[in-house]
Order: C-alpha cells, then structure tokens, then sequence
C-alpha cells in the first residue's frame, strides 16, 4: 500500500516542474505543454484522494478538467497558429505589441 | 516493501525524469515525446489507484488527441528548433529559485501534513469501474455533464473563427 502523501508529493513535483517550465521557456508550445504537466499533475492529487476518501465524484471531476484541457488546446493552438501567421514566430518575448 | 511500492517507486523516477526532460529538450518535438511518455506513466498510476476508466481517459484523450493536436501544429509549424534566447539574464536563476521555494513549501506541506490524509483501505471493486463512474456521471453529475457540451461547443466555433484566413 503506497501512502496517499507519496501521491500528492510526486503530483507537487510535477507541478513545480510545469511551473518552471512556463517561467524558463520561451517557447509557446513548450509553454502550453507545461501547462499541460500542471493539469495532470493536479488530477493525479484528485484521484489520489478519490482512491484514499473511497469518493468516486473526484475521479469525476478528473473527467472534467479532461474536457476542459481539450477544449484550452483546441482554442490555444489556434490562437497559437494565428499568431505565427501574424508574426513568423511563437516566440513570447516577440509578442510585444500590447507593451506600453 | 509492498509490490505496490516497488512498482510506484520506478513509475514516480520515470514520470519526474521525463517532465525534466521536457523542460530541457530543445527540440519542442522529442519534448511533446516526453510528454506522451510521461502522461502514460500517469495512466499506471491511475490504473494502481483503483481508477481503470480515468487512466484509459487519459490515454485516449490526452496522450492520444491532445498530444496528437501539439504534435500536428509543431510540424505544420516548422517551430521544432527553439532558439534559447532569454530576454533578462535574471530570468531564469529567478524562475529556478521561485520554483525550488514553490516545491519546498510543497513537500513541507503535504509531509507534515501527512497524519491528515487517510490510509485508504483497499476499496470494493466495483470502485472506479465504468459502470459506477457513469451512474455518478448521469445522476448526480448530469448537469455539469451537459454544461460541457456547451464548453466544447465553443471551443470548436472559436478553433474555427481564429484559424480562418482573413480576407
């Protein structure tokens, strides 16, 4: 039997590695699959304790957040794809023009 | 040590290495890559933690379309090279520092925390089954259910709005 505290531990690192790959990177992409790492690492917390309560509804909401990832992607590479068409690059330190 | 510990232990080394991985590989291709791999160790997990249907969710719908979709738009993008040009020389001894406080606060919390969580006994196996989550999902959940028919609706419209080629 592995600890429930093992679980939300491995699910903190993984977290902390999607956080600094969205502070290091200067990527979109690479940025958007960071933010990826940081939604799964939050549901591996969620079914780590819907498996430690015996609750099915947090495995549930894993469902959830699922669809809702799909529908960011979905929505973010077009945003993505739209801006190099724009700009020739995916670069965050070319998308600028809002600076003041 | 448990069999289930000696399987947790290795799944845990090889998800924490291929995110690090993905941090640092220069190619955004081998990093979408590691990624898949790292969602498939993820999907042992669940399968361990007694949740069949999430882990083959996981599967199709993460390593399988969402990862398929960033690899889509990588090649059509021709972006695999990405050039490591930081912007500030502080930035990233910054983010590494910001990161580390932001694990350490992390682990101290959950570990002295640890007394709270509880054992988690073996569950029935009927749990996590396809059959309870979707008695749960269409009682209990219905609403939220149909609500994200609507999200992904949108999400569809707005994909296509934004992608279209301007006149």
């Amino acid at each position: 039997m592995v600890p429930t505290a093992y679980y939300i531990g491995l699910s903190a690192i993984l977290f902390t590695i999607g956080t600094m790959g969205v502070l290091i990177r200067r990527n979109s992409i690479v940025i958007f699959m960071s933010v990826e790492l940081m939604l799964n690492a939050a549901n591996l917390a969620f079914v780590a304790f819907a498996h430690a309560y015996q609750a099915v509804s947090g495995q549930i909401f894993v469902f959830f957040v699922m669809t809702v990832a799909a529908a960011e992607v979905a929505v973010g590479l077009a945003l993505i794809v739209a801006i190099f068409n724009t700009k020739q690059s995916i670069d965050v330190d070319q998308m600028n023009t809002l600076k003041g | 040590m448990s069999a289930e510990m000696i399987l947790f232990i290795p799944l845990a080394i090889l998800a924490v290495v291929t995110a690090i991985a993905m941090l640092f590989s220069r190619n955004a291709v081998y990093a979408a890559l590691f990624l898949i791999t790292n969602f498939a160790a993820v999907a042992v997990f669940y399968l361990i933690l007694s949740a069949p249907f999430i882990a083959l969710a996981q599967i199709t719908v993460y390593a399988g379309a969402i990862m398929v979709l960033f690899l889509f738009v990588i090649m059509l993008l021709g972006a695999e090279q990405t050039g490591r040009t930081p912007s500030s020389w502080w930035l990233q001894p910054l983010s590494l520092v910001l990161g580390l406080i932001l694990l350490g606060e992390a682990l101290f919390f959950v570990f002295s925390q640890r007394g709270a969580f509880p054992a988690g006994g073996a569950p029935s196996p009927a749990f996590g089954n396809p059959v309870m989550i979707g008695e749960v999902l269409f009682s209990q959940y219905l609403l939220p259910f149909e609500v994200t028919s609507i999200l992904l609706l949108t999400a569809l419209i707005g994909a296509i709005v934004l992608s279209r080629r301007r006149a």
